[in-house]
């Protein structure tokens, strides 16, 4: 490199958000959404924690009260799709060729997959994985996160974003809780720590503990968005 | 896991920039990212120096600066860093609450870029 263009290095302030597409995308989902008065819910968790299994459970609950759908985001979600269309509720199945997460974009595709005009709530099965999908807004209304006895109390600790981001921490496999060393206190305590505002509900899809506590909490919620709607836009996250 | 979508992000950021400022390189990229993320600074690099090939951004360094986990007291209002990661108990150093909530350490920030 000559002395010459060692003089013309300069610097160009840029002070953006690396993710600022995927936010705006996400924010005109939730506008839209909004404006049909669909409510969403971005569910995440680990493998293996019990999406797939409160989704269910909810469709059983409530379909007779609103008309679902869901978006499958799961690697391996062939299965849990064909689970959900069994109970006569329409999904559409993200092809995410092994990503680690659903972004907006790929949310905005599915949204066209289905008649929103004919829906109440949607359900996003995120990719099952505590860290990846905690960094992406979805345009989802609420982001809740599953946490199964089995997995510890200490995962705030080791994966405090999706603790910071989540507006309800659902506690499931709580039939599991006996004779394990996890502590629903100190759970609480780390959570609280991080997310003052977050919700926390404890409950078992196996033995259906609890999940009563899980259907009031999204009836109510689903209300409440009704209600924001007609006086206004609900609060902006 | 997820610094592939994130520098493919990062990167028309870049490129976007130093078009509008008329760069015909980019030497290096500085990016401030919260302590709270979970990415790998190599794997940021790696993807940047695979995505960018063949487009101006080429070869550019990407300077990684981490913003440290703030917490606000929820009692006395004092802001403080703290390791959200730790297994004692989170405290305000003013007033001893524990009633606290994380509030910034998730940045995802593109500072500047030095360009030709």
């Amino acid at each position: 490199m000559t002395g010459d263009m060692m003089a013309e290095i300069r610097l160009i302030e840029v002070r953006e958000e690396i993710l600022a597409e995927n936010r705006q995308e996400a924010g005109d989902i939730r506008a839209e959404l909004r404006r049909r008065g669909v409510y969403m819910l971005n569910l995440m968790s680990s493998p293996g924690s019990g999406k797939t299994s409160l989704i269910l459970r909810t469709i059983r609950e409530l379909k007779n009260a609103f008309r679902f759908a869901v978006i499958e985001g799961d690697i391996d979600a062939v299965v849990d799709a064909e689970k959900v269309v069994g109970e006569g509720i329409p999904a559409v199945q993200i092809r995410t060729g092994g990503a680690c997460h659903l972004d907006a974009p790929m949310i905005a595709a599915a949204l066209k997959e289905l008649d929103l005009a004919a829906l109440d709530c949607i359900i996003i099965e995120n990719v099952g994985n505590l860290v990846c999908p905690a960094e992406f807004d979805t345009g989802a209304e609420r982001r809740v996160v599953i946490l199964s006895i089995p997995e510890g109390d200490d995962k705030p600790l080791k994966y405090p974003l999706i603790f910071s981001v989540c507006d309800l921490l659902v506690v499931n496999k709580t039939d599991y809780l006996e004779g394990s060393d996890f502590n629903p206190e100190t759970l609480r305590e780390r959570v609280l720590h991080l997310n003052p505002g977050m919700r926390i509900l404890a409950l078992s899809c196996r033995t259906g503990e609890g999940v009563s506590d899980w259907i009031r909490w999204l009836t109510d919620e689903i209300a409440a968005f009704r209600k924001g709607m007609a006086g206004g836009p609900v609060k902006d996250r | 896991m997820h610094e592939l979508a994130v520098t493919e992000s990062l990167l028309q950021v870049v490129l976007r920039h130093a078009r509008a400022g008329g760069a015909s390189k980019v030497l290096s990229v500085g990016v401030r990212i919260g302590e709270v993320s979970d990415l790998i600074d190599e794997w940021v690099q790696r993807y940047f120096d695979h995505l960018s090939r063949g487009t101006i951004a080429e070869g550019a360094v990407v300077r990684i600066e981490r913003a440290p986990a703030m917490f606000r007291c929820g009692a006395c209002g004092h802001s403080f860093p703290a390791d959200p990661r730790t297994r004692e108990a989170i405290r305000c150093p003013r007033c001893e609450s524990e009633e606290t909530a994380l509030v910034s350490g998730r940045e995802y920030l593109v500072q500047q870029i030095e360009v030709i």
